[in-house]
């Protein structure tokens, strides 16, 4: 049976949590790696020396909302 | 193609539509950024500045220039934020879709987004509002760091366990007296860790308050921007046909 006839007698049929998992550990980590470098490198954190990506993404960082100097 | 490898190419694609609709929410919060709040980014470095020169402080070199911070850095910074954003809007929505009762897939595009701004945006703002160049002690950095991720970390928990309760709330009180008790319980969550963890330090009495006041309403408003257009470009990208 298909999902559409799934979904057409019983409403919204759920992704298992099996399938969703690897993808929630894949994409999670690279989200909150981009998260990082735009929020907190350089600032309370630093991976790397010096002022470049801080400088860079300065103005984001402070209008979305993250604690700078 | 074998069962296994259409259901997870399933969330592949919804985390790819979040990731695609996210890095375009992005460009949009960026665009109006760059009209709203840069006006009050330049205000508080001109501020800086002067003070720096009055105290015979020698100004730090940039490495990058305000320029080039102001434009292209600010689209990097939203780009990049948009689409780590909508990355894991796709997998909320590959989690929740099926499991908020029987919402459909636009209608539960919605809720997320509006949970998500109401979670990540909102209510960590309220405790640790944004704040322009200059405000922050440098010295502090870490602990406000901590204390905003705590924050939205105990937001975003407090609404999934408040969702998670609606159900057997409604289902015991009904549907209206439930869902303000489940709202309750997201309130006196956000309550008692509003009152655990420290306050947000204050700005310098001599800082202009207006400015301050204009500079988070533009950041507030950047993620308004951003959260709007994440659930829009999501929907419109949604299969047409089943999940």
């Amino acid at each position: 049976m298909s999902d559409a006839v799934l979904a057409g007698k019983t409403g919204p049929v759920a992704i298992p949590l099996r399938d969703i998992l690897p993808w929630l550990v894949l994409g999670g980590v690279l989200a909150l790696l981009a998260l990082y470098f735009v929020g907190v490198e350089q600032g309370a954190a630093a991976l790397f020396p010096g002022e470049l990506v801080h400088e860079t993404v300065h103005d984001g960082r402070h209008l979305l909302g993250f604690p700078c100097h | 193609m074998s069962p296994l490898s259409r259901l997870s190419g399933r969330v592949g694609g919804l985390l790819a539509r979040g990731l695609i609709a996210g890095l375009v929410a992005g460009l949009l919060a960026a665009a109006f950024a760059a009209v709203v709040g840069e006006p009050s980014i330049e205000r508080a470095i001109a501020y800086e500045s002067a003070a720096e020169e009055a105290s015979g402080q020698a100004r730090e070199p940039e490495l990058v220039s305000r320029a080039v911070q102001s434009r292209e850095g600010l689209l990097a910074a939203g780009v990049l934020y948009g689409a780590a954003i909508g990355g894991l809007f796709g997998l909320a929505f590959a989690l929740a879709y099926g499991r908020l009762g029987r919402l459909g897939p636009v209608a539960t595009t919605a809720v997320l987004a509006g949970a998500g701004f109401l979670a990540i945006a909102f209510v960590p703002a309220l405790k640790y509002p944004a704040n322009p160049p200059a405000v922050g002690d440098p010295a502090t950095i870490g602990i406000r760091t901590g204390l905003y991720f705590t924050f939205i970390l105990v937001s975003v928990c407090a609404l999934a366990v408040a969702t998670a309760a609606s159900r057997p709330l409604r289902r015991s009180l009904g549907s209206a007296a439930g869902s303000l008790a489940a709202l309750g319980l997201f309130t006196a969550l956000i309550a008692t860790a509003w009152l655990a963890l420290p306050a947000a330090e204050a700005p310098s009495a001599e800082f202009p308050s207006d400015l301050i006041a204009t500079f988070r309403l533009a950041s507030l408003g950047t993620r308004a921007v951003l959260w709007t257009a994440l659930g829009i470009g999501f929907a419109l990208a949604l299969p047409r046909q089943d999940i």
